[in-house]
């Protein structure tokens, strides 16, 4: 079959390589009908994220149609022919994290836990496509995909959505809400959000879905804050005015009542002598990641508010602003998204027109050319924000 | 945190260097992106590595080298430039202590478990089935080899004694007979082998509900009597590097095998319990029909 995979450093390439097949008793095979470039991927690619191999298959948001069922998967669960939108963690469904919901931290999907518990104190869900310290699965960027605890994670759609429609329940849909949900929102509330990606966007309209009063979009590409003012939220661009006035003057001097962090380790904005601190802290190996968002929505957010951060961190910060975190009572939530938990309710959100989840889809691309979509998506070209492929 | 520093000067070489006031000099140019190469042959050794020491050792190597061209440079430099590079130069000595501490702790412990005489490991998890069940498994000991990465096979001999094989680790193939000499249905079951094993050995392993009433805490102590000889060098090399990963590992396996019903096999790590070492894996793509067949020993 034909697969995006990891090349090197900065490099994808479509290559050949073998079909999947079954390995345990409760996988299935999937034909993939749609697959996307999520910015997680970007970090791969980047090198940030350790753990990359020449020649593993990427991609972590996909759906299709099933093709093959192992032998321990009940019938009455999936059968050949369903069509399904899978979720990016692996979780068995049976440990003490998938047991209270906690899906992206199960406890048996990892056959590298020894090597995540180094990184992380305890280790972490099975990713498909997403480094060996996150399991060494291969991804969804590919015609066909083994999918473990198949019994467990893929969705079924029984209506007739679009693939577009459905795609994004894989990851940064849920992602976007979860982001939402952990704040909290209450109708009298303005809610910030650092970064106007794709996750961004959905954690806006979320926060918007859950009731509060105002959404802020904040970013520097004017598309971007273009696409989230088209959907009825406020653009703050950080390159044009000083973020914490701006939201200040936004909300009569309070702050933000919920700041959600969607940017992550790769944030290239804050003030000039931070970023340069930043970089002398990566220099001298005492920070892997940059936390300037992070930073700054603590730092602007209001007295007892909360900071949910759904941006992806991967080592250790520093400079972390423990003092207006105490003295101002913020709170703080975070974690992968525990995708399973929210496919269903989000489907039925969808379904009933709340959410349009194709409006941020620019580009449409088959997945022989997997490596210029990845081209537009890092270089911001072309105005990009979502690109689909078609395998 | 070899990674933050490799990553930064690979990818931003030109902002490390002048950051760190060597921004001025040809050479820097060609050694800032080769430092950092070295950072992340560093980082990917602590981590993937079991020996750890010796990759410790490197990385106060590779300060010392910091150090020396850091000198080097601040003898050459005024001013501005000079004050950048004191700074850093305080900060690598900061983080050469530390990596000589390191170093020095690491090959302390490799030192000592290397050497013969008893060895006692305990390791512990929690499973998400009655104390009961998890006991009746354990208790059938021919389902032991199902998790532990050294057991070929147990049979059992009778009600309390068996039959057991290890694997290549050992150097040629390891048997000896066990007895159960303590148990308490649902609660602990103690074994120990028997007659004159080339490698003494016994273990305990206790089964006690979790405060969730749901779960069971399966704790485990293991002792090796580590004799001299070929066999006893095969053994210490084998346990001598990472012996409590090893055992992490085989109660990673039982909790897969009785929580989810066998072990979970990823396209990078598809042989299950028959995989040596986590790392170096094979890609994270689909296995051929021909790598399917021959399986782990190709
Ligand atoms: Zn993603
Ligand atoms: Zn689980």
């Amino acid at each position: 079959m034909r697969a995006n995979t990891w090349a090197g450093r900065n490099k994808v390439e479509v290559r050949d390589v073998p079909d999947p097949k079954l390995l345990n008793r409760r996988d299935a095979i999937v034909r993939i009908t749609s697959t996307a470039i999520c910015g997680s991927d970007l970090h791969l690619v980047d090198g940030y994220v350790p753990t990359m191999q020449d020649g593993d298959v990427m991609g972590h948001e996909f759906m299709g149609e099933v093709v093959e069922v192992g032998s321990d998967v009940p019938g009455d669960r999936l059968r050949v022919g369903d069509r399904v939108v899978v979720p990016f963690p692996i979780a068995c469904g049976a440990c003490g994290a998938c047991a209270a919901e906690l899906y992206s931290c199960c406890e048996n999907t990892n056959p590298n836990a020894g090597i995540a518990e180094k990184m992380f104190g305890h280790p972490v869900a099975g990713i498909f496509g997403y480094s060996h310290l996150t399991g060494g699965f291969a991804g969804g960027q590919a015609q066909y995909a083994r999918v473990p605890f198949a019994d467990v994670g893929p969705l079924k759609i029984e209506s007739d959505l679009t693939d577009e429609q459905v795609l994004f329940l894989s990851d940064i849909l849920p992602t976007g809400y979860m982001g939402a949900e952990m704040c909290d929102i209450q109708p009298s509330d303005v809610v910030a959000v650092w970064g106007a990606g794709p996750v961004g966007q959905f954690a806006m309209d979320s926060a918007r879905v859950l009731g509060a009063a105002e959404v802020i979009a904040i970013d520097k590409e004017p598309y971007r804050l273009e696409m989230a003012e088209r959907a009825g939220h406020t653009p703050v661009n950080f390159d044009e005015v000083d973020v914490r006035s701006r939201l200040l003057e936004l909300t009569g001097g309070r702050g933000p009542d919920k700041c959600i962090d969607a940017v992550g380790l790769e944030a290239t904005h804050g003030s000039a002598h931070i970023a340069a601190f930043d970089r002398v802290k990566q220099a001298v190996r005492s920070e892997s990641d940059r936390p300037h968002a992070l930073r700054q929505a603590i730092l602007s957010c209001r007295s007892g508010g909360v900071v949910s951060v759904i941006g992806v961190y991967g080592g250790l910060v520093d400079k972390f602003p423990a003092g207006a975190w105490m003295n101002r009572a913020l709170t703080l939530r975070t974690g992968q998204c525990h995708v399973q938990r929210y496919m269903e309710p989000l489907l039925r959100r969808i379904e009933a027109g709340e959410i349009d989840p194709t409006r941020i889809i620019t580009h449409t691309l088959p997945l022989d050319e997997a490596e210029r979509g990845f081209e537009l998506f890092k270089n911001k070209q072309d105005n990009c924000e979502k690109v689909v492929l078609k395998p | 945190m070899s990674l933050g520093l490799g990553v930064a000067q690979l990818v931003a070489p030109n902002a490390v260097r002048r950051i760190s006031g060597v921004d001025d000099s040809p050479t820097s140019r060609a050694v800032v992106p080769l430092v950092g190469a070295r950072e992340l042959v560093h980082a990917a050794g602590l981590l993937t590595s079991r020996r750890k020491g010796a990759w410790a050792w490197t990385r106060v190597m590779g300060d010392a080298m910091d150090l020396t061209a850091l000198g080097v440079a601040i003898s050459h430099r005024a001013g501005q430039r000079r004050r950048r590079l004191l700074g850093v130069t305080g900060a690598i000595v900061g983080i050469t202590a530390v990596d000589l501490l390191t170093a020095v702790q690491a090959t302390r412990s490799t030192a000592t478990s290397g050497r013969g005489g008893p060895m006692e490991l305990t390791a512990t998890t929690t499973v998400r089935i009655p104390a009961p069940e998890v006991y009746t498994f354990w208790r059938d000991l021919q389902n032991l080899p199902t998790f532990m990465a050294h057991l070929e096979e147990v049979r059992t001999t009778g009600d309390r004694t068996s039959h057991w094989t290890a694997g290549a680790p050992f150097g040629q193939n390891v048997e000896w007979d066990a007895e159960i000499v303590d148990e308490a249905a649902g609660e602990r079951i103690a074994w120990r082998s028997t007659g004159d094993a080339d490698v003494p050995n016994a273990g305990t392993v206790r089964f006690v509900p979790a405060p969730d009433g749901v779960s069971t805490e399966v704790h485990v102590v293991l002792t090796y009597d580590i004799p001299g000889g070929p066999v006893g060098k095969a053994v210490a090399k084998y346990f001598g590097e990472e012996p409590h990963q090893q055992l992490d590992d085989d109660l990673r396996r039982l909790k897969q095998v009785l929580e989810t019903g066998e072990v979970v096999r990823s396209d990078g790590a598809p042989w299950g319990k028959r995989a040596r070492k986590e790392f170096p894996q094979r890609p994270a793509q689909p296995l051929s029909d021909d790598e399917l067949a021959k399986g782990a020993d190709a």
